[in-house]
């Protein structure tokens, strides 16, 4: 049997808290502290990464004492197809134009989904594509080409 | 004061066709995303965000406006249409709404959730009138060291006040803030948490964090969850309410009205809270209080007021103080800067039109809103059977196209992926996100005036209590925090968020 505490969320939101607070102390480092009638750049998110670090370690203690547990049902699969989509319209607007980017977002994010119906998504997805152009591009007049010039 | 003449230079500015369309604009989208679940104001706004680049500082806040109190009205007709609160704000209205549609009275009971707001809305407009003005003047008298302390207190009590857990929230503003000092320091240049990359030197955009966490975040902690089935079950007949309903629904409006602009003004209060005070004030008050939950229409008509005039008023502290007091809010000041408008007591003396074109608008607004809503209620409900599995795509390429479109960069759209990850993985672990928002929309502001109040008191840190408006602030953050602190009252809050 696992220890309890590692499905809770106040340990790992702490944790979390407390590793980007001694991150953000540490690179805070390198810029000057300065005093209190000067401060320099390093002042305000040394303070910042020192407060993020005593919540994250309240919540840990917290965490390991009883604290919530991490219900719910969640999606592996919406949480990296998602992203990774929206990364994908990043890459391919500029090098391929504004249709296969978008063409590619609407497409990979469905598949994100839990329901997901082939024909329809495409269907939908050219559909959502014209729709965008004639919004953004013709009405609006973003500066896009819709294809890239591969020539 | 002319409150009269700068009210109708207001409805000047707003009745000018651009403006009147914008308002139009801002109350459709609002009442489409009220009535869809599982797409709310707060994702809502930031996805338009970028659209508004290209329209005067006037339309964009009208609109941005609309979206934000149109989307409480569609909210609560799925509520009781459906049983089903297109937004937080509307899960009271679910209780006894949904029992008036199913004894055949959900006509008068859309009806009554429409006068209440709108009575409440109008209210609302006039406090903001008659408030503003005299809260911009005595903010114009605050130096660096007033300005530190009262966003220190908005902040706090921000979090503090939001449902959830108080440390998580604390926590989130400190993230905030933390986040919105990334990029190049204004006083010495020196690059902090830039990481070497030059997109980073201007620090992360408004609409990266905000389209990452509310519309992405949002969307893929959405699909998760199960689909929930539309099922209908009563048809809207007579929309009229009998005289007996408007007798029984006038107290419960006032005191709903009264109720919501209180809580309004406060930091950090959703319109959740405020409708839930709302009903249990009704349901206290009531002479037999068996009926709340089987179709009382006094819990419809307070809580409907009470969440309208709470959204209007949370207008205040943003327009006269630059505070935002909630995460629409943040929004809204973002994109007052996005127009290179720095909020705060100036706007209203320097850009008038702002300030009385919003106000008019609103009430406006609110009026379009009942117009647009009773009778075209068919429509929208029809709206609902939109299945979420085409909607969240639509959303996505939205949101897509509008963080490209700010700086025609791409990085952008990969750091929107980033927040999107963050803001699924903060819900998950309970944290809140409009206290991040908050933080990161104040965090610049805050340093800068927590270092000229330094520089301006010689590097003595008493300066925050030796001023005596300033003092106020502190006394009042650390009476939040000591009240908080008492286990009673954290008691109460957690069965209020329950």
């Amino acid at each position: 049997m696992k220890p309890a505490f590692l499905d809770s969320k106040d340990f790992w939101g702490g944790a979390m808290l407390i590793v980007t607070g001694v991150v953000a102390v540490v690179m805070a480092r390198n810029y000057t502290f300065g005093t209190a009638l000067r401060m320099g750049p390093g002042y305000f998110p040394s303070v910042l990464g020192g407060l993020l670090i005593l919540f994250g370690l309240y919540l840990v203690v917290a965490g390991l004492r009883s604290g919530e547990k991490i219900e719910g049902s969640w999606s592996l699969r919406a949480l990296i197809i998602l992203p990774l989509s929206l990364v994908l319209f990043g890459v391919l607007i500029d090098r391929a134009g504004f249709v296969p980017a978008l063409l590619v977002l609407i497409f990979g994010s469905a598949a994100g989904g839990t329901e997901f119906k082939p024909i329809e998504v495409l269907l939908f997805s050219v559909f959502l594509t014209a729709l965008c152009v004639a919004l953004f591009v013709w009405a609006l007049g973003l500066p896009y080409p819709l294809l890239a010039d591969f020539r | 004061m002319d409150l009269f003449g700068n009210l109708i230079f207001g409805f000047q500015v707003a009745f000018s066709l651009q403006n009147l369309l914008y308002c139009l604009i801002g109350v459709t989208v609002g009442t489409l995303i009220g009535v869809l679940p599982g797409i709310g104001p707060l994702g809502t706004i930031a996805m338009l965000l970028p659209i508004t680049y290209s329209v005067s500082p006037v339309a964009a806040l009208i609109m941005l406006a609309g979206i934000y109190y149109g989307a409480q009205y569609g909210g609560s007709t799925t509520a009781i249409l459906v049983n089903l609160p297109g937004e937080t704000s509307a899960v009271v209205t679910c209780i006894d709404g949904y029992q008036m549609a199913r004894q055949g009275r959900a006509g008068p009971a859309l009806a009554i959730a429409a006068i209440g707001s709108f009575f409440a809305g109008t209210v609302g407009t006039l406090l903001i009138a008659l408030f503003g003005p005299p809260l911009a003047e005595i903010a114009l008298k605050f130096g660096s060291p007033e300005y530190f302390s009262l966003m220190l207190m908005g902040l706090v009590a921000a979090a503090v006040l939001a449902q959830g857990d108080m440390m998580k929230s604390l926590a989130m503003v400190a993230m905030g803030l933390l986040l919105g000092i990334v990029g190049t320091d204004v006083n010495t240049g020196v690059q902090r948490y830039s990481f070497g990359i030059t997109e980073l030197t201007d620090g992360i955009g408004f609409i990266v964090v905000a389209v990452g966490v509310f519309a992405i975040g949002e969307i893929v902690s959405n699909l998760g969850e199960t689909e929930k089935r539309i099922v209908f079950t009563s048809r809207v007949t007579n929309l009229f309410p009998s005289k007996e309903d408007l007798k029984q629904s006038i107290g419960p409006i006032l005191r709903g009205t009264g109720i919501g602009s209180f809580f309004g003004v406060l930091p950090g209060t959703g319109p959740a809270i405020a409708s839930f005070a709302s009903y249990m004030i009704e349901k206290k008050l009531a002479a037999d209080p068996s009926r709340f939950g089987k179709g009382a229409i006094e819990g419809v008509a307070g809580p409907e007021s009470a969440n309208n005039a709470d959204a209007q008023c949370k207008f205040i502290p943003m327009l006269t103080l630059g505070l935002p007091a909630s995460g629409v809010m943040a929004l809204m000041l973002g994109a007052l800067q996005i127009q290179g408008i720095q909020p705060g007591p100036e706007v209203m003396s320097q850009r008038p039109e702002l300030f009385w074109g919003l106000v008019a608008s609103m009430w406006i607004g609110n009026l379009m809103l009942v117009v647009l809503n009773l009778p075209m209620i068919g429509l929208w409900v029809k709206l609902l059977q939109v299945p979420y599995r085409l909607l969240f795509p639509a959303i996505m390429a939205f949101s897509a196209i509008g963080v490209y479109s700010v700086n025609n960069s791409s990085f952008e759209i990969y750091m929107t992926a980033i927040f999107g990850v963050l803001g699924f993985v903060w819900m998950r672990l309970g944290f809140p996100l409009a206290p991040m928002l908050l933080g990161f929309v104040l965090g610049p502001l805050m340093e800068e005036n927590l270092r000229r109040a330094m520089l301006m008191s010689g590097g003595d840190p008493s300066v925050f209590v030796r001023r005596p408006i300033s003092l106020v602030f502190i006394a009042a953050t650390v009476l939040i925090l000591v009240v908080m602190v008492v286990p009673t009252v954290r008691k109460r809050r957690a069965d209020i968020a329950d």
